[in-house]
């Protein structure tokens, strides 16, 4: 631990002390700025090495700027290379194309969020809001599945999906995932939880039924903590890999994060295909990027409010 | 995805508006909006669960039906090397994640608590936990490379032998968890900081007024105030760690020879690999309840810090 100092002292005006403390702050704005350093720029380096070639990469190994700058890499990755002039940049020349993964994580993390927060939402509806035996039970039997690792699920899921002839198809691929999460039931009973009974009961006096109720009170009411966990939700799903892996590894379902394992096992040994590779992890990345620069205060505030993981 | 927040007490079900509809529940309406979520908590939730009990028992592999053979999976696991070796080299794994994260992060913590609390530096350092495992297991494969790595060029620049971070059995399993730190300090010394944030500025006053030290300040308020969140922290780091795979999966695949077959991984090779699901589920039991005592244990330590704050 660099600092063991309670964060009072320096709001204590001593100017005896001033001296000693300022020293201290610098110190950890230093530390501080190489943590910022350590997360960020290894970021820097993958565009920096996706806009070189790989030949240029191993005499500059150094050089922060792309060396021999080049957008043959990004070609590679979206297929429109032909095989003879990916070899000669330092590619395996496999077809590889990750419109097609890109569209599959698009529509994997789309579906599967979109659904499972849906009915995720009602049922917790029904646990914070209705009034019903046996809920308590029911309620504590979904939070318990929040400790089943996925891996022990994932081999008899395998299995059923097998058995229902859905490997290798879209569907197969999101059907574990559309119910619900234990995770997204928990986080939404809390809002409702809280959330004011008067313009419920109101309502109900008017003769709506829970139907209205929920859609016309409860998640309009409710739409900042559903967009968080839908945020939430996305790259969590984007960022799935060991389920897509076991049952979508044809070439039509593959989703990004498979798709970028199968890439890098093609990639020649001994002179692997950096610069592609790259590349590749840039364009996996960026959604995700996006997502975060547009709404990095919400996704960062919602951390301290509930440590989701 | 393993899932855990800070209130999870089943044991808070105080619900508002008891009051209302005396005796008459609301069976039928909550059956119909219960449905959907029922449907996949039993079809993928509970009946996998007991589905992987059973075939634990059984040899089984894919085609044909599972035949039932008592225990013989777990009395062969308990005399497998690999298995041994996977559960000693999981354990490192855990184990250098539990040190290395949690003193990193907490320092971390401590350190934007008393300087820097802008939403930019905390989203600079979420950053990497928003990646795929398999995006930061490729980005460090290349940082980390032996021949041209950045990072190896640096160490030899100021005269140190390079390092084969994946290619050398000694630092395979050290590597994995250096990627998993990086990934995760960031979002540890957040949850950090939020419990930090939650302390009362008062007891620090009072305690500046009385004349203790900053150490005797961070011993006797931040460290006990903290430890709820800590413990969350640590219960959070080691069931995840446990679970290692993906990077494990893009990287290594477990080797050179051994030295990075962690647990998971072992288990997607026995039954995918070598078709030998009976195997492989019996392994992932013996996982599963390494996780549930773990759990436990936490859960225990959990509840007897829950009333510090108070």
């Amino acid at each position: 631990m660099t600092t063991t100092h309670a964060p009072a002292t320096s709001r204590v005006k001593s100017t005896r002390r001033r001296r000693p403390i300022n020293w201290r702050k610098s110190g950890a704005w230093v530390l501080v700025a190489i943590a910022v350093a350590v997360s960020v720029l290894p970021f820097y380096w993958v565009l920096r090495t996706a806009l070189s070639t790989n030949g240029s990469l191993a005499t500059n190994a150094s050089n922060l700027l792309p060396a021999d700058f080049n957008l043959g890499a990004f070609k590679r990755v979206f297929g429109l290379q032909s095989p003879e002039e990916a070899i000669a940049d330092g590619g395996s020349g496999a077809q590889i194309d990750f419109w097609i993964y890109l569209r599959n994580s698009v529509l994997f993390a789309a579906i599967t969020t979109a659904s499972a927060v849906f009915f995720s939402a009602m049922a917790a509806y029904a646990f914070a809001r209705l009034r019903w035996r046996g809920r308590n039970v029911v309620f504590s039997l979904f939070l318990a599945t929040m400790m089943v690792p996925p891996i022990f699920t994932a081999l008899p899921n395998f299995l059923l999906i097998k058995n229902m002839g859905l490997l290798n198809s879209m569907l197969g691929l999101v059907l574990p995932y559309i119910f619900m999460t234990p995770f997204a039931i928990f986080f939404l009973r809390q809002f409702f939880l809280n959330m004011s009974r008067e313009v419920e009961e109101a309502a109900k006096l008017d003769g709506a039924s829970h139907l209205r109720i929920f859609f016309q009170i409860i998640l309009p009411n409710a739409a900042a903590p559903l967009a968080t966990l839908a945020l939430l939700t996305f790259i969590g799903q984007w960022n799935e890999y060991f389920w897509p892996l076991l049952v979508g590894q044809d070439e039509s379902v593959r989703v990004l994060t498979v798709g970028l394992g199968v890439f890098k096992s093609q990639s020649p040994q001994g002179a692997p295909d950096w610069s592609g590779l790259m590349a590749a992890t840039l364009v996996s990345a960026l959604p995700v990027l996006i997502l975060f620069a547009i709404f990095g205060k919400k996704i960062v505030n919602s951390i301290g409010f509930s440590g989701i993981k | 995805m393993t899932t855990l927040t800070r209130n999870a007490s089943p044991a808070e079900q105080v619900l508002p508006g008891t009051r209302r509809r005396r005796g008459r529940g609301d069976v039928k309406i909550a059956l119909f909006f219960i449905a959907p979520a029922m449907i996949g908590f039993v079809l993928f939730y509970l009946v996998p669960t007991l589905r992987g009990i059973y075939l634990s028992f059984t040899e089984y592999s894919i085609l044909g039906e599972p035949e039932w053979i008592g225990v013989a999976n777990y009395q062969a696991i308990a005399k497998d090397p690999l298995f041994w070796n996977a559960l000693g080299v999981t354990t490192q794994y855990v184990l250098i994640n539990i040190v290395l994260q949690t003193a990193l992060a907490l320092g971390l913590a401590l350190l934007m608590h008393r300087v820097a609390k802008s939403t930019i530096i905390r989203g600079a350092l979420l950053l990497p936990y928003l990646m795929a495992n398999v995006i930061a297991a490729l980005l460090w494969f290349w940082l980390l490379d032996y021949q041209i790595g950045i990072v190896n060029f640096l160490i030899d620049s100021i005269g140190l032998p390079k390092i084969a971070f994946f290619g050398s059995a000694e630092w395979a399993i050290p590597t994995q968890a250096l990627i998993n730190t990086w990934r995760h300090m960031g979002y540890t010394a957040l949850l950090i900081f939020a419990g930090l944030q939650s302390i009362p500025s008062h007891l620090y006053e009072v305690a500046n007024l009385d004349g203790a030290s900053p150490m005797q300040t961070f011993r006797k308020i931040t460290l006990p105030l903290l430890r709820p969140v800590l413990a969350l922290v640590l219960i959070v780091t080691i069931i995840g760690s446990f679970q290692v795979f993906d990077t494990v999966a893009v990287t290594t695949q477990g080797g050179p020879v051994n030295a990075s077959r962690v647990l998971q991984f072992y288990i997607y090779q026995k039954a995918f690999t070598e078709s030998d699901f009976g195997y492989g589920s019996a392994l992932a039991v013996i996982l599963f309840a390494i996780l549930a005592i773990v759990a436990f244990i936490q859960m225990k330590f959990l509840k007897g810090n829950e009333s510090d704050l108070d």
